[in-house]
């Protein structure tokens, strides 16, 4: 019955959803990163490092410049030169993409963990900067209850749904699109038909790059207003799992952020819910949620989804 | 039979060091080593000065040997793990968590099984741990095996589980009683592996003896049995192995369960032979590591053993660097290039090898 009771208290507080969209939002830049690089037939379990690659850089060049906005375009173009490595690695010398995405995640780990200590003189996190105001939006606060859920959010987490939009519009509906889901499905084929299957792959994975380091960005100067080590987390690879579930397609990919947005949330609320009066370790328990989610799907649909055909498999021209 | 294998062996070990499988890794090094002395030319600071440290740190002395050695115990077998999963053609990132549950089980083994000898106790916990690591490893692959779930992604999400689990039982119901501390309670002494050399804090136990011989077990069941062939045939041409009558789903789980179980060892040594406790931060990273060390060592146990020294050295002797300003995070940074180096074979081997390169060009024309 107490049971009940936190969940309902839970379930009609808007704070659950707004941070279940806060949750969402950097999982939804990262799996549509990764949508689009496995579109095009690389797997980038990268998307880690490039999170954390995008935090760290947005927080430094914001610090840097007392905008933070230059810190998430800066973000972007550090994720954007982060994919082209990993393009480098497997469409350029056809390395194994996962393994070449795991020196990625080290790299970044390394590289942030090194400039942190020479930028801001300590290990463990950065000092605080400036984060992105949020924007008030004054047609979505008039909505009673939803208005107070998604009035007034980060800019970033507006633009996620936006970049969902978009990017079903490009993978659907335009030419480069189809090219890439050519690419993606029969990369011979594709070049038969005169499509350059490497710039088209290298594309997909640039984009990953400059979509998740938005995710990271988000995490640090659009959430927190710091960097610390490893504050990626694990997300790159909810995401990559969030991609799958989605079935590779953008809005697919949405949801099952959201879902997956809405699980971190819950993990969070039900710790505060004096009711049930909870020993303090059961925390651990609860924040497995996600994660446990994560695997559940994968198992579970995995078999319902499919993925693009090539995916994976460095192309060899003949 | 025995002097057979034994020049067998030795031959193997020969081509070894010829084939590309050493020349690779190797130039990758180098070329990591180089890179990241650039690096540490930019914040102003003399290379040299900073490897030699590196060097004096990890073997300098003896109680810096001594560390060395600890350090590569659980090293060795992780990269093992990973290499072996590689053999099966898995890629188990899942040595992390795999390593955690091993630990917590050989724990539970040594602190509540008490009044039997070491004879007894040692191979019980070393056996509950194995059997616990390999356990969370074979979950990974009987989803794999049933559902078709990328190992990547169910190994992570492991990872995470296991650490959670491992926070939650020292912080709660396999907590010290009454330090409120998260550590478990200590194991009995007859868990305790002996130990071999001691100088001041740091003692060596026989674990880094443990480790090499699952190293020469590894070798030899990957070379000479029937169980290492039919894992190698799913691993290099799954239908093919399946057209000849290897069963792909026995041989996945069966794979991810004897990765996990090495994994477990190495955390099964770490607390029968250091900690003699359960700590939530027991893997930190270790697992991780196994991949590089796979990478570096090209999935061959002996090479997975030399890997690890090297590993484990850039491990001890970056805490002296750190002493001479510079941030051990750099040792993060040269196993990241060296497995970007590795990834990209072809790139090493034009930056290396200018003939081949030049006969390419030829080629091309």
């Amino acid at each position: 019955m107490n049971w009940l009771i936190a969940i309902s208290n839970i379930l009609i507080n808007p704070i659950f959803y707004k941070s279940m969209l806060n949750n969402a939002t950097p999982l939804i830049f990262a799996s549509l990163g990764g949508t689009y690089s496995e579109t095009t037939g690389v797997v980038n379990i990268a998307l880690e490092g490039i999170m954390l690659a995008g935090a760290f850089a947005s927080v430094v060049f914001t610090y840097i410049t007392g905008s933070p906005w230059i810190g998430v375009l800066m973000a972007m173009y550090v994720g954007g030169a982060m994919g082209m490595l990993h393009a480098l690695a497997s469409v350029k010398y056809k390395g194994d993409q996962i393994v070449s995405g795991t020196a990625l995640i080290l790299l970044s780990q390394g590289i942030t963990g090194f400039l942190l200590q020479r930028i801001f003189g300590e290990p463990g996190s950065s000092e605080l900067v400036k984060t992105l105001p949020t924007w008030n939006i004054e047609i979505f606060r008039r909505i009673p209850f939803i208005g107070s859920i998604i009035g007034n959010l980060s800019p970033l987490v507006y633009i996620a749904f936006i970049c969902v939009i978009l990017s079903h519009f490009l993978i659907f509906k335009t030419k480069l699109g189809l090219r890439m889901r050519a690419v993606g499905e029969n990369p011979e084929a594709a070049d038969t038909l005169g499509i350059n299957v490497y710039n088209v792959r290298y594309f997909g994975v640039i984009m990953s790059g400059v979509l998740a380091s938005l995710g990271g960005a988000f995490l640090s100067v659009g959430e927190l207003g710091q960097f610390t080590e490893n504050m990626s987390n694990g997300r790159g690879f909810i995401a990559l799992a969030a991609m799958i579930f989605g079935n590779w397609k953008p809005f697919g990919a949405m949801w099952a952020s959201l879902l997956f947005g809405m699980a971190e949330s819950f993990s969070y609320q039900i710790q505060t819910q004096s009711i049930l009066r909870l020993p303090p370790e059961i925390k651990y328990l609860f924040l497995m949620i996600p994660f446990v989610l994560t695997l559940v799907v994968v198992a579970g649909f995995v078999g319902k989804t499919r993925s693009p055909a090539s995916d994976g498999i460095p192309y060899e021209k003949e | 039979m025995i002097r057979d294998m034994k020049k067998k062996m030795f031959k193997n070990f020969i081509t070894f060091f010829k084939r590309d499988t050493f020349v690779i890794p190797l130039a990758s090094i180098v070329l990591s080593l180089f890179i990241a002395a650039l690096v540490i030319l930019s914040i102003g600071k003399n290379p040299v000065i900073a490897y030699a440290s590196l060097i004096k740190g990890s073997f300098g002395n003896v109680q810096a040997f001594i560390t060395t050695m600890i350090k590569l115990t659980p090293l060795i077998l992780t990269g093992l793990a990973v290499a072996f999963g590689f053999r099966a053609g898995l890629f188990n990132i899942g040595a992390e968590g795999q390593l955690s549950m091993g630990a917590l089980a050989a724990t539970m083994f040594g602190v509540y099984i008490t009044s039997v000898p070491a004879i007894i106790a040692i191979p019980i916990a070393i056996l509950g741990g194995m059997a616990a690591g390999g356990a969370w490893g074979a979950i990974a692959g009987y989803l794999k095996a049933k559902t078709g779930a990328h190992e990547v992604i169910s190994t992570i999400m492991l990872n995470y589980i296991a650490a959670l689990l491992a926070n939650f039982m020292v912080n709660g119901p396999f907590q010290a009683v009454g330090t409120g501390i998260p550590k478990s309670p200590e194991i009995t002494d007859a868990a305790k592996l002996p130990v071999m050399i001691s100088v001041q804090a740091s003692s060596l136990s026989i674990g880094i003896i443990i480790s090499l011989i699952a190293a020469v077990i590894i070798y030899v069941i990957i070379q000479r049995t029937t169980v290492g062939y039919e894992i190698k045939a799913v691993g290099f041409n799954p239908y093919a192995a399946e057209y000849g009558g290897i069963s792909i789903a026995k041989n996945i789980v069966l794979a991810m369960f004897i990765s996990g179980a090495l994994a477990g060892l190495a955390g099964t040594v770490e607390v029968l032979g250091l900690h003699h406790r359960f700590l939530g931060t027991l893997s930190a990273g270790k697992g991780f590591d196994g991949i590089s060390i796979a990478l570096i060592g090209q999935n061959n146990p002996i090479g997975v053993v030399f890997a690890a020294l090297l590993i484990a050295a850039l491990r001890t002797g970056s805490n002296q660097m750190q002493f001479a300003g510079i941030p051990k995070h750099i040792i993060i940074i040269v196993q990241g290039l060296v497995i970007f180096f590795i990834a990209t074979e072809r790139l090493v081997k034009t930056l290396i090898l200018w003939k081949e390169r030049k006969e390419e060009e030829v080629l091309q024309k």
